[in-house]
């Protein structure tokens, strides 16, 4: 209904002026078919018949105004005249400027551009997320969205973040609507039925509106995987109840990362390395020494930031500026940004310094005076506005944090690659010496940049020739997949980190592993090395060549011929 | 009661009177029809298609469609007259009429199921 409700809006305020043109051209043309003409030579005559009295106000009405046609007219049939052009005129006059004003009125320009959103996603033949805010984190999602030439659907609530979106440069066309999320109809019509809706990512700054599309996704789609930005534990709580799989809750990541790189800094390498975007240059290890913390804010950054370092059993001295209000038992009051409260708080036996607050110039100010008092602290900031990289960048903290960053990344990986949450998951678990020579194998496959990460099923869907060989009969090894389809001596720049059987998982799996159908493997490695492999897990001949070393005969034709030349040689 | 719903009724129903008044008669004889008659059917066939704009109701739908429908029937109806009378000069003969009566018989059922539709939705309307 949605689509059609602009033409049905406009007819229904056409009415009126339609009716009016009705209405005066039966007036006028019943009007000359009763008032008597004149013949040439002045004497009475009949009047004008239907169809001159239709052709004679048609061209009056419309200001064309011929003359008298088809003879000179009466007194009479003049006057009538007369009245016809104010009349027809004034109505004409009327209509037209009523269809402007209507193009003109919001509600008509909003039933379009429903109408043009709801066709376009109607439209979408491929998989597409409905991303539902478009901020800075939704921005960033949706570019490396499109960089990975994935579809997305986008919705928010500010209009000026839409129209900005169509100026972005973007592969694909992103249907965009200025649009509350909060509202289930507003999903529906971006596409949460739509059988191709691949998942739907709740990202706006409101925990409430994030939580109501949860439920709505939840309850119209039970199977949709539905991804969720949490700012407080609670909504986190409320989403996890009714089986939200992805919520994200970016402080607590960061704080985890930051106790990781404490305790494990391999393992938090790795992370790095398997989230980063594809090409940049791979980031050197952080050291964060262990010793005194001093942490200043303590909203929900800084209190899941402590509860992460003591976790770690790392001594922390915390700064508030309004301990009353955050629940900071022994916090030292403060903002932190004065030299006196950060002596007070120890600075001068402190290793690493951490600006939480929720202003990003206090936390700068905070960090700018820690180093003037310790120039070698280890120091974290929180980033809040995407506005201010420059003044961050610039001073160059050892970690940076920014909320929108951090939860783009983490869905994009979820979405892009699911074995790889489940990989990093399986990581946390293991040790640094597990950890640091898959580091060095990771950064020798992948030339000194960030590797690709890349699912790969053995079924008929994604990878049929892989699936066709097994199902023939045929043995197939890890190592198989992993060789050059130009040369199959040669291997590929690649490395398997996680394959899930049917039975089980493993990470790290032995590169002569045999394969089963329906196995899904993760890899890491080059662009090139991806491209390549897709070749063997699309084509049977070339996946045969590197089984075999050899051409095999494609067409059955062709089979028989090397079939008979092989018995009879 | 409704004037919407009045001038609604009224139009519809004057409109499917007045193309049974135009239409009764022998079908080939042009002294029983009145092309002032014809006229009237036109400009209330197409007032009462103008008020049908803009339902969004499946039954709105179809009384537009008949009205469609009629208005086609009668244009062509017209057309025909004017076509014999002015540019072929053949005058109103028997065949003439009778093509100009039958398509204007053809709207006459247009009309009368689009009154069906009116008495329908009057019947369906409970409160």
């Amino acid at each position: 209904m949605v689509v059609n409700s602009a033409i049905f809006l406009i007819l229904r305020r056409m009415r009126l002026p339609l009716i009016l043109l009705i209405a005066s051209y039966a007036v006028s043309v019943l009007g000359m078919t009763l008032v008597p003409g004149a013949d040439a030579q002045g004497r009475p005559a009949p009047p004008m018949d239907f169809f001159h009295a239709f052709y004679f106000v048609s061209y009056t009405a419309t200001t064309i105004g011929f003359g008298e046609l088809p003879g000179a007219f009466s007194e009479a049939q003049r006057a009538w005249a007369t009245i016809t052009i104010y009349l027809t005129v004034i109505v004409w006059l009327y209509s037209i400027g009523s269809i402007l004003t209507l193009l003109q009125d919001p509600a008509i320009r909003r039933a379009i551009q429903v109408g043009r959103f709801v066709r376009a996603v109607r439209g979408l033949r491929q998989p597409f997320y409905l991303i539902c805010g478009c901020g800075e984190t939704g921005g960033l999602l949706m570019r490396a969205l499109d960089s990975h030439n994935r579809q997305a659907v986008v919705l928010d609530i500010d209009p000026m973040r839409i129209s900005e979106l169509e100026l972005g440069r973007f592969h694909l066309d992103t249907p965009a609507l200025a649009a509350d999320v909060r509202l289930p109809e507003h999903l529906i019509d971006a596409g949460l039925r739509r059988p191709w809706c691949a998942g739907i990512i709740a990202l706006t700054n409101d925990d409430q509106a994030n939580l109501s599309v949860a439920v709505t996704a939840k309850l119209l789609r039970p199977k949709l995987p539905v991804l969720c930005r949490a700012d407080t534990p609670d909504t986190a709580a409320n989403m996890a109840s009714f089986g939200t799989e992805g919520i994200v809750n970016a402080f607590e990541v960061f704080a985890e990362h930051l106790a990781m790189a404490l305790n494990n800094p391999g393992q938090h390498l790795l992370y790095e390395w398997l989230t980063g975007v594809p090409g940049d240059p791979l980031c050197e290890p952080l050291r964060p020494p262990r010793g005194k913390w001093v942490v200043c804010g303590y909203g929900r950054f800084g209190k899941a930031v402590v509860r992460h370092l003591k976790k770690e059993g790392i001594e922390v001295a915390v700064i508030e500026a309004d301990p009353a209000k955050t629940g900071c038992d022994d916090c030292i009051h403060g903002r932190g940004t004065e030299a006196a409260t950060l002596i007070h708080a120890g600075i001068r036996e402190a290793v690493g310094i951490v600006a939480g607050t929720d202003d990003d110039i206090n936390n700068l100010s905070i960090v700018m005076t820690a180093r003037e008092l310790k120039p070698e602290l280890f120091m974290v900031t929180r980033q809040n506005r995407e506005a201010n990289t420059p003044l961050f960048k610039r001073f160059g903290a050892q970690m940076n944090m920014q909320p929108s960053v951090i939860v783009a990344h983490e869905f994009l990986a979820r979405l892009t690659t699911p074995l790889l949450a489940r990989f990093l998951d399986l990581a946390r678990r293991q040790d640094e010496a597990w950890a640091n020579p898959l580091i060095s194998r990771i950064a020798a496959v992948s030339e000194e940049t960030v590797p690709e990460v890349w699912d790969v099923e053995i079924g008929p869907e994604q990878s049929i020739a892989p699936w066709q060989v097994l199902n023939e009969g045929g043995h197939l090894a890890i190592q198989d997949l992993m060789r050059d389809p130009y040369d199959y001596q040669r291997g590929l720049a690649c490395l398997p980190l996680l394959i899930q059987t049917g039975t089980g998982e493993g990470l790290l799996p032995e590169e002569d592993l045999p394969l089963t159908a329906g196995d899904r493997l993760l890899f890491c490695g080059t662009r090139g090395a991806r491209r390549r492999q897709a070749l063997a897990l699309r084509n049977i001949n070339v996946l045969t060549y590197l089984l075999t070393g050899r051409d095999a005969p494609g067409g059955w034709a062709w089979q028989r011929l090397a079939g008979a030349r092989k018995s009879a040689g | 009661m409704n004037l919407e719903k009045v001038v609604f009724g009224f139009f519809i129903i004057l409109a499917m009177t007045l193309n049974f008044g135009f239409v009764y008669g022998e079908v080939d004889n042009p002294e029983h029809h009145h092309v002032y008659e014809l006229f009237a059917v036109i400009v209330v066939n197409l007032i009462a298609t103008v008020l049908k704009f803009g339902e969004r109701t499946q039954i709105g739908a179809i009384h537009l469609a008949t009205s469609f429908v009629a208005d086609l029937q009668l244009i062509a109806s017209a057309c025909v007259w004017g076509f014999a009378v002015y540019l072929s000069g053949e005058g109103l003969t028997a065949p003439v009429t009778a093509s100009i009566i039958s398509l204007a018989l053809g709207a006459l059922a247009a009309n009368v199921l689009s009154v069906v539709l009116l008495v329908i939705e009057t019947v369906l309307f409970h409160r």
